[in-house]
């Protein structure tokens, strides 16, 4: 049995960082159903406690505070198999401002279910920015299953940035729901590498109900093998002067198969929305471009790939 | 030097004859460049050169260095030195210019990024870390693609159209670039369209309906562009007569 220390070792190193943080950061780090580590800062509220198979409770940032440093979030599980069910309530008080930097990290992945089942109030003038980065095993034994719900309140800033391309998907299930009310913003984007058998699931959906509320649904995805893909980005208008755009890029390579859906509504004569959906293989002009200075064809791919899939 | 020489070489896209017996030995470690109206079947020889690969169903041969292309795909001739510059270059999302620049480079360090797009007049400092995509000028990604090729240090480039999209102060920058491959004897086959830069070159190649109709220096070949142009119709129709 692992003590919690090398528990918290093995999973930050997975993740590629230090396990100790100065006193002005705020982190928390989770195996599986314990919480190995956790510090907060002044107006930001951690409150959580272990379950029998996860972690449930509440992050809350105070009305007015704004934190200065990222909040260190670390969500895994060391063991090869399990399950791990995070409850989460995350409330962003008014005009407060935070970011999160999230891992969810499955190194060792043979047999794992991975849920997140979160809500997520951003109040009037808030902002919220939410990265999450997964690292999974090799083994494709993962099944990932988040389903959140977004509320947007008047003036309020939503940026979230989902990254898997280190390891296999396994089975990633992701279902997000906005609510955009006056003045705010939704910037959602996702970027997954899918490989072997992997099977990705998105559906992504934005209610631009305020006047003048802008949202954006991005995703980026790579299949190669016999990986596939469905995207469901739906946007919705009903406000004045709404506007949004679908942006969904897939490169499909191998046996993969990629189907994108854009559901794109708008209600009102004065809302805008845009939607773009490119499906193929990888472009040619690049390809030769690359393979003209000497590149082999599957390095070449392979750099396109990563470009797409990069944080831009 | 490495010499490219082309022997009857004939290529038909889409049923129709684009290049047409095309006999050349191009002058090794020069200049090389190639004129002619659009739709001529200069882009169309740059490519067949390069083996990309809807060009590589042709007729006759080309010769690198007395060795056969015809069974070459695009890397290995392009492993063998040969590139290509396009008229219009690809654009790169997430790839920034020091991945590109260093992707094709024969020496692969900031040096040598920081050197070629010296050479194209483009600062490492501003340029190296943004991305290859559509927040560059066309101009600006021209260049940091001849940056990207003087890093491969080729033996054989074929160029698209270096001037085309670069402004009147920029042009400069790839006159420069065009001296650079002169002083390293590099073999270079240019398409142009434009006076300034067929002045740089050493000796040029007229093609019409994919045939070469005349070769020879500069001072003579430049009156082509002073509308001493030869008399057939260039639309792809050619009076046959006018040209043999």
């Amino acid at each position: 049995m692992s003590t919690k220390q090398e528990l918290l070792d093995e999973l930050l190193s997975s993740i590629k960082t230090h396990s100790h943080y100065s006193t002005e950061d705020a982190h928390m780090e989770v195996d599986g159903n314990k919480i190995l580590a956790q510090t907060t800062v002044p107006g930001l509220i951690m409150d959580l406690v272990e379950t029998d198979d996860g972690i449930e409770g509440e992050i809350r940032v105070k009305a007015g505070i704004k934190i200065a440093k990222p909040v260190h979030i670390c969500f895994g599980m060391i063991p090869e198999n399990g399950i791990q069910i995070i409850d989460l309530n995350v409330v962003m008080e008014e005009d407060s401002e935070a970011q999160f930097l999230t891992h969810c990290t499955f190194p060792n992945a043979i047999n794992l279910e991975h849920r997140m089942n979160s809500s997520v109030t951003v109040g009037p003038g808030a902002r919220y920015t939410y990265f999450e980065r997964h690292i999974h095993s090799n083994s494709g034994g993962i099944q990932v299953i988040p389903k959140t719900k977004i509320y947007l309140e008047e003036g309020a800033q939503f940026k979230t940035e989902f990254e898997l391309i280190e390891g296999r998907v396994g089975l990633m299930d992701v279902d997000y729901d906005a609510v955009c009310e006056a003045d705010s913003i939704l910037d959602m984007i996702t970027r997954i590498s899918g490989k072997e058998t992997d099977f990705i699931k998105i559906r992504e959906a934005g209610w631009l109900k305020g006047n003048r509320s802008r949202g954006v649904l991005a995703s980026s995805i790579a299949l190669r093998g016999n990986a596939k893909a469905e995207i469901y980005n739906e946007l919705t208008a009903d406000g004045d002067y709404a506007q949004g755009h679908v942006d969904c890029k897939e490169i499909v390579q191998d046996r993969g198969v990629a189907r994108a859906v854009p559901i794109v509504q708008v209600n009102n004569p004065k809302a805008h929305i845009t939607h773009e959906a490119a499906i193929g293989s990888v472009d040619s002009k690049q390809l030769e471009t690359l393979m003209s200075r000497g590149m082999d064809e599957e390095d070449a791919v392979d750099m396109i790939i990563q470009g797409m899939l990069r944080k831009k | 030097m490495s010499v490219i020489e082309l022997i009857d070489l004939s290529l038909e896209l889409d049923g129709k004859k684009i290049l047409n017996n095309l006999s050349i030995q191009f002058q090794a470690g020069k200049i090389n460049a190639v004129i002619g109206q659009n739709g001529a079947g200069k882009s169309t020889l740059a490519q067949t050169i390069m083996g990309l690969p809807d060009y590589r169903n042709f007729e006759g041969d080309i010769l690198y260095n007395g060795i056969s292309l015809k069974n070459l795909s695009l890397e290995e001739r392009a492993k063998q030195g040969i590139t290509l510059a396009w008229q219009e270059p690809a654009r790169f999302n997430g790839i920034d210019v020091s991945s590109f620049i260093n992707a094709g480079a024969k020496n692969k360090s900031k040096t040598t990024v920081k050197d070629s797009l010296e050479l194209v007049g483009l600062s490492y400092t501003a340029y190296a870390h943004r991305f290859v995509d559509k927040t560059l000028s066309g101009g600006e990604r021209k260049r940091i693609e001849l940056a990207s090729i003087a890093a491969m240090e080729p033996s054989v480039i074929l160029m698209d159209e270096p001037d085309s999209g670069v402004d009147i102060e920029a042009i400069q920058y790839i006159f420069n670039v065009i001296q650079y491959l002169k002083t390293k004897k590099i073999t270079v086959f240019m398409i142009t369209h434009s006076i300034d830069v067929l002045k740089k070159a050493d000796y040029a190649y007229l093609l019409c309906n994919g045939m070469l109709v005349d070769e020879g220096d500069i001072g003579r070949m430049v009156d082509y562009f002073s509308g001493n142009c030869i008399t057939c119709n260039h639309i792809n129709k050619p009076v046959l007569e006018a040209v043999q």
